[in-house]
């Protein structure tokens, strides 16, 4: 594999974004810098950020590893990713508008039929409902890569239920709390705009039929799953109701939830929960997370679930290969931010290529998230390969396979001092009346020395992201 | 405001306030270990403690005999035991942390310290940790959280759903606290005006905090009457039936004004508070305290049922 790009360092010299850190990392002393981590965790745990990984058991209050490093954007860089973001943001949504209306890029041939009307995260059940304003996907969640200066790749997006937005905005807060000295020498873009952006986005997507200020509520799977916290921290920072299914209930055309003063119409629903779950006369009829008949509602117009159902379409991996393609036909636009390459194992030729350099390449499950059920070729061992390759062979068309990239690295404390570890990026592009995002997103780092998964259930931290102002 | 919050509110109040009332039993079982008194007098005495705490048979089930070292770890440490100290935090803690936005950050720091700090005492070698520091720790923690309660949440509905929580729970503790020890109390009663040297009702005053207070409050002897009144009927003593009913009928008016709608719940405290009022120890005696105990307990549990049916389950309309 080739040298990373070092976001940081060009040799001896420091790239521009970085200047100030320079000194600031070498004139801390390492007793200090303990001190000060110790007091980051002390501080997240006070808080009560914590993070369950599923099916692994032990300490379900376990921290995700928070770096105190920052990684840095400039102005530049940031107008010309956000440029990018925002124009896939508004092309997968209209491919999800067109999807489930008349289906018009499959028509012109653009797409192939099956990867989307067989896909299993498209909903008949929705086809022909058009949500208000023709939105699907509210908050969509781009993963980004970088592998130079100017290079930036999509790596995967995220139209259901994207998490890890409240990482953003702590992290924010505990740098300024730790390091109010960088803050001031440093001219960084505030990111704390954020929650009221995501609230007057729900309120402008509310059903025609509400009248009035709507009702905006988060509907959480509760407070087993790992993104609790999450889900209270929005609730709490927009000063909307955290409800669980059994808060809610379906009466005549609305939606309703119990409250001490009596029933109250609910129009907005945020959603954390996934499609299968959300209505179990509709979907997964053993789902307890749920509200009976809320679907119906929703058909008629009388509540708007953020994301839609049926949103999952449009992130799926098989489909992923297309983006690039939907901004080309919605939009009349050649795309900012280019695709990894990718090998869909489903066809023929491209499974033989992978077959041949499975050591090489990256594999994922299509349907896949969270960094689960994939082969990182060149970390793998032989064994890990070969048994791989025989899932593979029997389900090809469940996977993709790209060539493992070399993500760049941003210096990150290590026990001997400083050292580069690779990271990403995930902004997250707000649509609603407006397509928007606040500059900054989380950066997730492979504390591993080499190692490139970033996914917080395989041991990744996170750190702030900053965008310089002018 | 959602009526799960509301609940988990209240039973986040009424988790602390029993760790609370499992910690002063402590209290009272760690000075009665220190009297001279006879092996058979300490053997009562913890066994009184389990029934107080509601606990006995499940520690007989555990443990067998009330060894102290025993108890001391049924009643802080055994999660298996519903009304532990670990247990009682835990459960607190549990709700605070779904209701986490209904929570001021110093309110929620108080119990998710207490909660760090309990994992930290669950590692800790119990060689290490007198049952003092236990107590001590347990009492330190609670009125911490109280603390944080009433200095920093707003008064609105979220405050009377906690406070109607502890009124409750502390009003069905004091009776229950009283009721075990009402067959001490029950042969003295031909002797009243006669002094009662008994440790035991001072052991009593003790675990309610009351011990000194109830000396400036009345003076001279310790009479089964002045217990009766200080702990039932005067309303100065924080713990006394009167002070708790007073508490819950208080919150459930704030909540039918600010809400604009009257309950029956309501009007149920009301009376129960009206009959405090105007009772007399005598009144208590004749009914007996046993009785009167009984009943009481039972009139709290109503309205704990009211509150539930009528705020809890989001089902008025």
């Amino acid at each position: 594999m080739t040298d990373s790009f070092n976001e940081m360092f060009e040799g001896e010299r420091i790239r521009p974004p970085y200047t100030r850190l320079g000194d600031w990392t070498e004139s801390m002393p390492q007793e200090l810098k303990r001190l000060k981590q110790a007091e980051a965790e002390a501080l997240f745990r006070r808080i009560g950020i914590t993070f369950a990984v599923y099916g692994e058991g032990g300490d379900p209050d376990r921290l995700i590893p928070f770096d105190m490093f920052p990684r840095v954007f400039t102005q530049g860089e940031w107008r010309r990713l956000e440029r990018g973001i925002v124009q896939r943001a508004r092309a997968l949504n209209a491919f999800l508008a067109d999807v489930y209306d008349r289906g018009e890029i499959v028509k012109a041939g653009r797409i192939p039929g099956h990867l989307v009307w067989r896909n299993e995260a498209y909903e008949p059940a929705v086809a022909g409902i058009r949500p208000p304003r023709g939105v699907y996907s509210h908050i969509v969640g781009i993963d980004i890569v970088r592998t130079g200066p100017e290079d930036f790749f999509v790596l995967e997006d995220n139209c259901r239920t994207p998490s890890g937005v409240s990482y953003m905005l702590e992290n924010r807060e505990i740098m300024m709390r730790l390091f109010p000295g960088l803050f001031r020498e440093n001219r960084i873009e505030p990111v704390d705009g954020y929650s009221e952006s995501l609230r007057r986005m729900l309120a402008s997507v509310a059903p025609a039929k509400c009248s009035g200020e709507p009702t905006i509520v988060i509907l959480t799977p509760g407070p087993l799953n790992s993104a609790y916290y999450e889900h209270s921290f929005l609730a709490d920072l927009m000063g909307v109701e955290l409800v669980e299914g059994q808060d809610l209930f379906v009466e005549g055309e609305y939606v309703w939830m119990r409250t001490t003063q009596g029933p109250k119409k609910v129009d907005v629903i945020y959603r954390r929960i996934d499609d299968a779950f959300i209505d179990p006369l509709c979907f997964r009829p053993d789902s307890m997370l749920g509200v009976a008949g809320l679907m119906d509602v929703y058909r008629s117009g009388g509540v708007t679930l953020a994301s839609a159902p049926g949103a999952g379409v449009a992130d799926d991996k098989a489909v992923y290969v297309f983006v690039p393609e939907m901004i080309r036909f919605y939009l009349g636009e050649e795309p900012i931010l280019q695709n990894v390459p990718t090998w869909q194992c489903g066809k023929r030729d491209d499974l033989r290529y992978v077959l041949e350099h499975l050591p090489e390449l990256v594999v994922k499950e299509v349907h896949g998230s969270g960094g689960y059920g994939m082969l990182v070729g060149p970390k793998a061992t032989a064994e890990q390969v070969a048994a791989f390759r025989e899932r593979l062979v029997a389900h090809p068309a469940n996977y993709i396979a790209q060539p493992t990239l070399a993500l760049s690295t941003c210096p990150t404390f290590v026990d001997e001092g400083v050292a580069p570890r690779h990271v990403d990026l995930r902004p997250y592009c707000l649509v609603g009346e407006r397509i928007e995002l606040v500059p900054g997103g989380l950066t997730r780092v492979a504390l591993t020395e080499g190692s490139l998964v970033v996914n917080s259930s395989q041991g990744g931290g996170v750190k702030d992201t900053w965008v310089l102002a002018e | 405001m959602l009526s799960r919050t509301a609940e988990n509110l209240y039973w986040l109040a009424r988790y602390m306030e029993r760790a609370e009332k499992t910690a002063r039993l402590l209290e009272v079982g760690s000075r009665i270990s220190l009297m001279p008194g006879g092996a058979d007098g300490y053997r009562n005495e913890w066994d009184a403690l389990l029934l107080a705490a509601g606990t006995a048979e499940g520690f007989d089930r555990k443990y067998g005999d009330a060894v102290q070292r025993n108890i001391e770890s049924y009643l802080f440490f055994d999660t298996d035991n519903p009304s532990s100290i670990a247990s009682c935090i835990g459960r607190a803690r549990e709700n605070g942390r779904i209701v986490r936005t209904a929570l001021t950050t110093q309110v929620w720091d108080a119990l998710n310290t207490a909660f760090q700090e309990l994992k930290e005492l669950q590692r800790t070698p119990r060689s290490e940790l007198p049952l003092s520091q236990l107590v001590d720790w347990t009492l330190r923690h609670t009125a911490q959280l109280r603390g944080a309660i009433d200095a920093t949440q707003l008064r609105n509905d979220n405050y009377d759903f906690l406070h109607l929580g502890y009124s409750i729970e502390r009003g069905d503790n004091t009776a229950r606290l009283l009721d075990v020890k009402y067959f001490v109390l029950l042969p003295r009663i031909d002797f009243v005006g006669s002094g009662l040297d008994n440790y035991q009702w001072t052991t009593l005053l003790r675990a309610l905090s009351a011990h000194r207070a109830f000396h400036w409050a009345y003076g001279g002897d310790v009479t089964a009457h002045k217990i009766a009144h200080f702990l039932i009927l005067n309303p100065q003593c924080p713990r006394s039936l009167r002070s708790c009913t007073q508490g819950m009928s208080d919150h459930l008016d704030r909540l039918a004004r600010g809400y604009q709608r009257t309950t029956s719940v309501q009007s149920k405290a009301r009376a129960l508070l009206g009959e405090l009022v105007e009772m007399t120890v005598e009144d208590v005696f004749e009914e007996g305290l046993h009785e009167f105990l009984t009943r009481y307990i039972g009139e709290v549990a109503t309205v704990g049922g009211l509150v539930a049916e009528t705020y809890l389950s989001g089902d008025m309309r």
